[in-house]
C-alpha cells in the first residue's frame, strides 16, 4: 500500500531500500528530516556531524570503505562542506555516495538563495532533481546506482516545496545490503598531485560519458502532446507546469540536471514553435540551451527571485490573469521568538545597554526583529565571532567595548569555536556570548555535541562548552542565566571592561524542550503603573489593551522572565 | 473529480502542520491521489504559518495559488483575513474567532484590523466559529486544530469514521480521548 511521506522522508527510505549504511549529516532547513527519518531504519548508522564539513568527510570515508554513504545539507551547508566535496569528485567512491542538498527558493528559513546546481558543474558531479516524494525515493537508488556505476558522488537536489510535501510514495525493500572489498589504492584515494592529475583524466572521461548517458537517460522523460509550445523544466517545477498547462503542452522533464543532453534537448525544441524552460533561481538550464544554440524563453519573461507558481506559468506561458479577491492591506506576522524563549533575556539585557551585536544563525536571529532590534549583523554560521574580531581590529578599543558576538551552542561548535581561537591567537579582546538553550533549536530540535546525546537519544560523552572555551586560552569564562537580568547584565558589564578574550555561557534550556516545565501563568495586577517596561521584552504573550498591557493565558507559558522585568512588581504568577 | 484543494492558515504553534496531516491521511484513506505543502524552520517560530493540501484523480502541484482554495481553515481572524485572495470565487471560509495580536502590533507601529470576521462574511462564504471555548471544553485548550478539522470534515463529502480512524493513527495515545472528543464538538458544531 502507497504511504504519505515527506520528500524528505522518501529520501531516506530510498536510503533504507538502497542499503546504505551510513549517513553523516548537520540539520538545516529545508533538509533536516532526510537524516531525522534514516534514524527510524536500525539498518542505518545515522549521525549528527559538529558541521557540514565534518559530514561530509564521514561519508566520504565511508564510501571509501565500502559502505553506500550519504551527507545531508541545505544549499549553505553545501558552501562549508564544498572542499571535500571537490576532491571527492577526483577519487571517487567504492560504495555509492551521495550528497543530498536541498535549496530554498523564496528563503523561507534561509539567509541567501544559491542555486546549488552551480555546484554540480563546477564540482564535475552527476547531479539529480526529483520533483515530488515517489521520485524522492527512486533517485535516491538510481542516484547510488550512478555513483557506482560512474565511480562518482553524486548530488540529490531538493527544494523546499519537494522537502517539504507530502506525497504518495510505494515503500520497498532493502537491497545491497554487503559492504564492497575494501583495498588499499593510493593512486584512487591520496590526491596529492601525481595522482590528481591523472585523476583529473578521469573525470573528464567520465563527464562525457554521463553527457552520453543523459541523452537517453530513462528519467529524462519527453512527453510529446503533439502541441506547439515545448515546457524543459525540472523538479518542482515541472509539478506547477504541469498542473498549470496539463496537456496543451509538450514537456522535457529533465531528471538529470547536471550533465545534461544536449541531442535530446535539440529534438526536442525542433518540435515545438516556442520553447520555455521553467526552472527556479538561476537560469541554469536556459544557458546550457543557448549555449548550444537552442531558442529557448526563460529568465526574461520569468523572474531570478523567489518561488515558481502555476498562476506565472499560466500567466506568461498562456497569458491567463487570475482573479482573486484583494485583500486590504493589514499587518504582517513576521516570526518571533517562543513565549518562555531564553534568547529573550539576553537580548532585551544587550538593548538595554545600547550594545553593537554580531549576530548568528538560528533562532536567535530573531533577535533582530523589532522590538529588541538588538543584532547589527547576520552573516553565516559562526560569523558572529569572527566577524566581531574583524570590526574590534578595524575600529579598536573602544568600539570593542560596546561590541558582543551571540551564538547559539551548537553554531559554535560548528564554526563559532574557529573564530574564538583566531581572537586568542591574533591578541583580541572580544567579548563572546554563547546562548547554551541546550539543543539545536531553529531546525527542530536536533542533539548536538553539547548535549550529552546522540541523534538516537542515547547517553553520550559531553563538549563541556566552559572548559572548552579556557582549553583555547579565553581568559574569562562565565556561565549566567539569561532570565536573571540584573546578574546577567552586571556579568557583560563586567566582560565588556575587560582588556582580554572572554566568554558568557547563558544558560537556559529551549522552552519548548519537553524537560522544561514552567507552570502557572503571569498576571498582570492592578500595581501595575503602565511604564511598558515589559512590552520590551517582545514577548508574543504579552499584547496591550485599552492602553495596558495584558498577558494572553492562552500564550504565555509561565516563564517569569516579566516577572523579573517589571520595576514595579506589578506582575506575579497565578499557579493553575 | 475536480482537484480539491485546502488551505489551512494559522499562527506558528497553533498545530496547523497536525491539521494538515490529518487531513492528508484522511483523504488517502478514501483513495484519492494526495499533496500535502508543509512549512518548517523559521516561520514556525509564531510567524504566518501556511499548509496546503490538495487531492483528486492525479494532484501535480502541492501548492494552492492566489484564487486556488476551495476551503480555507483559518485558524485565526488576522491569517483569515491574509490567506483572503488565495480563495477560488464561491469558495468557503472557516474561521476560529481567537485574535493572537502579531509583534507589530503589540509594538504599536500597526494596528489589529477591526471587525475581520465581518469583512470576511462580506467577501466570502463565511463559518466563524469559537474553537478555543471547544477545544477548552474538550479538555485541552491545544486542541484547537482537531475542532477546525472536525468544522471541516462536514463540508467534505469524507465519510465520519475515515476521520475518527485516521485521529486514531495520527495523535498520540495519551492525547487521543482529548482529540476525538474536541473533533466530535467541531464536527457537531
Amino acid at each position: 500500500m502507497k504511504q504519505l511521506m515527506l520528500g524528505n522522508a522518501a529520501v531516506a527510505r530510498g536510503c533504507y531500500e538502497a542499503g546504505v549504511k551510513v549517513i553523516s549529516s548537520y540539520p538545516g532547513t529545508p533538509s533536516t528530516e532526510i537524516t531525522e527519518n534514516a534514524v527510524k531504519y536500525d539498518e542505518i548508522y545515522c549521525e549528527w556531524a559538529p558541521n557540514e564539513k565534518v559530514g561530509a568527510e564521514v561519508a566520504i570515508g565511508a564510501a571509501i570503505a565500502g559502505a553506500r554513504a550519504m551527507t545531508c545539507c541545505k544549499h549553505v551547508g553545501l558552501n562549508v562542506m564544498a572542499d571535500p566535496i571537490f576532491t571527492a569528485s577526483y577519487t571517487g567512491v567504492n560504495g555509492g555516495l551521495v550528497i543530498a542538498v536541498a535549496d530554498d527558493p523564496g528563503m523561507h528559513s534561509s539567509q541567501n538563495e544559491q542555486d546549488s546546481r552551480h555546484y554540480a558543474k563546477a564540482s564535475k558531479i552527476m547531479m539529480l532533481e526529483p520533483s515530488d516524494s515517489s521520485e524522492c525515493k527512486e533517485f535516491t537508488k538510481l542516484a547510488f546506482e550512478f555513483s557506482e556505476k560512474y565511480d562518482t558522488p553524486v548530488f540529490l537536489r531538493l527544494t523546499t516545496r519537494v522537502s517539504h510535501s507530502q506525497s504518495l510514495v510505494e515503500l520497498g525493500d532493502r537491497e545491497n545490503d554487503e559492504l564492497k572489498e575494501y583495498t588499499k589504492n593510493p593512486a584512487k584515494y591520496v590526491m596529492m598531485p601525481a595522482n590528481a592529475i591523472k585523476k583529473h583524466v578521469d573525470v573528464e572521461n567520465r563527464m562525457r560519458a554521463l553527457e552520453e548517458y543523459a541523452e537517453t537517460a530513462p528519467i529524462n522523460t519527453v512527453e510529446d502532446n503533439g502541441s506547439n509550445i515545448g515546457i524543459i523544466t525540472s523538479g518542482i517545477t515541472y509539478s506547477y507546469a504541469k498542473e498549470a498547462l496539463g496537456n496543451s503542452a509538450n514537456f522535457l522533464k529533465l531528471g538529470i540536471t547536471y550533465p545534461m543532453p544536449v541531442k535530446l534537448i535539440k529534438a526536442f525544441a525542433k518540435k515545438c514553435k516556442k520553447v520555455y524552460v521553467l526552472e527556479e533561481l538561476d537560469p541554469f538550464i536556459e544557458e546550457h540551451c543557448k549555449v548550444n544554440g537552442i531558442d529557448v524563453i526563460g529568465k526574461e519573461a520569468f523572474t531570478l527571485l523567489g518561488e515558481y507558481s502555476v498562476n506565472l506559468i499560466k500567466k506568461v506561458v498562456l497569458g491567463e490573469e487570475i482573479e482573486d479577491i484583494k485583500s486590504e492591506p493589514i499587518p504582517v506576522r513576521p516570526p518571533v521568538m517562543c513565549a518562555g524563549c531564553p534568547h529573550r533575556g539576553t537580548f532585551y539585557v544587550l538593548k538595554k545597554l545600547g550594545l553593537n551585536v554580531s549576530g548568528d544563525i538560528g533562532c536567535y536571529t530573531l533577535g533582530a526583529a523589532a522590538p529588541l532590534s538588538a543584532i547589527d549583523t547576520t552573516i553565516c554560521m559562526g560569523a558572529s565571532v569572527s566577524a566581531a574580531h574583524g570590526m574590534s581590529k578595524a575600529r579598536g578599543e573602544e568600539f570593542n567595548k560596546k561590541l558582543v558576538s551571540v551564538i547559539g551552542d551548537s553554531t559554535f561548535i560548528h564554526s563559532g569555536i574557529t573564530g574564538l581561537i583566531d581572537i586568542v591567537y591574533n591578541k583580541g579582546a572580544n567579548t563572546v556570548i554563547i546562548l547554551d538553550n541546550s539543543i539545536t533549536g531553529m531546525t527542530g530540535h536536533q542533539e548536538n555535541p553539547t548535549t550529552g546525546k546522540t541523534i538516537r537519544g542515547e547517553a553520550t560523552k559531553q563538549v563541556d562548552l566552559e572548559l572548552l572555551c579556557k582549553a583555547v586560552g579565553a581568559s574569562s569564562v562565565r556561565i549566567a542565566d539569561p532570565f536573571n537580568v540584573k546578574e546577567f547584565e552586571k556579568v557583560v558589564k563586567e566582560e565588556l571592561e575587560k582588556d582580554e578574550p572572554s566568554v558568557i555561557i547563558a544558560q537556559r534550556p529551549c522552552a519548548l524542550l519537553k524537560t522544561v516545565k514552567y507552570t502557572g501563568k503571569c498576571v498582570i495586577t492592578d500595581k501595575c503603573k503602565n511604564c511598558k517596561m515589559c512590552l520590551k521584552a517582545g514577548c508574543p504573550a504579552i499584547t496591550v489593551k485599552d492602553g495596558k498591557p495584558v498577558i494572553d493565558a492562552t500564550q504565555c507559558n509561565g516563564c517569569s522572565l516579566c516577572i523579573n522585568i517589571c520595576p514595579f512588581d506589578a506582575i506575579v504568577k497565578e499557579e493553575a | 473529480m475536480e482537484t480539491k484543494s485546502i488551505m489551512i492558515v494559522g499562527v506558528g504553534g497553533q498545530g496547523t502542520l497536525l491539521a494538515s496531516r490529518i487531513l492528508g491521511n484522511a483523504v488517502i484513506g478514501e483513495g484519492y491521489d494526495v499533496k500535502v505543502s508543509e512549512v518548517h524552520g523559521m516561520s514556525q517560530r509564531g510567524g504566518s504559518v501556511v499548509t496546503y493540501v490538495r487531492y483528486g484523480e492525479k494532484v501535480y502541484s502541492p501548492v494552492i495559488d492566489n484564487g486556488g482554495a476551495d476551503i480555507i481553515l483559518a485558524f485565526e481572524l488576522l491569517e483569515a483575513q491574509r490567506a483572503l485572495p488565495y480563495l477560488k470565487k464561491g469558495g468557503k471560509i472557516i474561521v476560529n474567532s481567537q485574535q493572537i495580536d502579531p509583534m507589530p502590533v503589540i509594538t504599536g507601529a500597526c494596528e489589529y484590523p477591526a471587525n475581520i470576521a465581518g469583512y470576511l462574511k462580506e467577501n466570502a462564504d463565511t463559518t466563524l466559529i469559537d474553537a478555543l471555548s471547544l477545544a477548552k471544553c474538550a479538555g485541552n485548550q491545544k486542541a484547537v486544530n482537531v475542532v477546525l478539522i472536525g468544522v471541516m470534515a462536514k463540508n467534505t463529502d469524507i465519510p465520519y469514521d475515515v476521520w475518527v480512524q485516521t485521529i486514531k493513527n495520527t495523535v498520540p495515545e495519551k492525547f487521543l480521548e482529548v482529540n476525538l472528543k474536541a473533533f466530535d464538538l467541531g464536527y457537531n458544531s
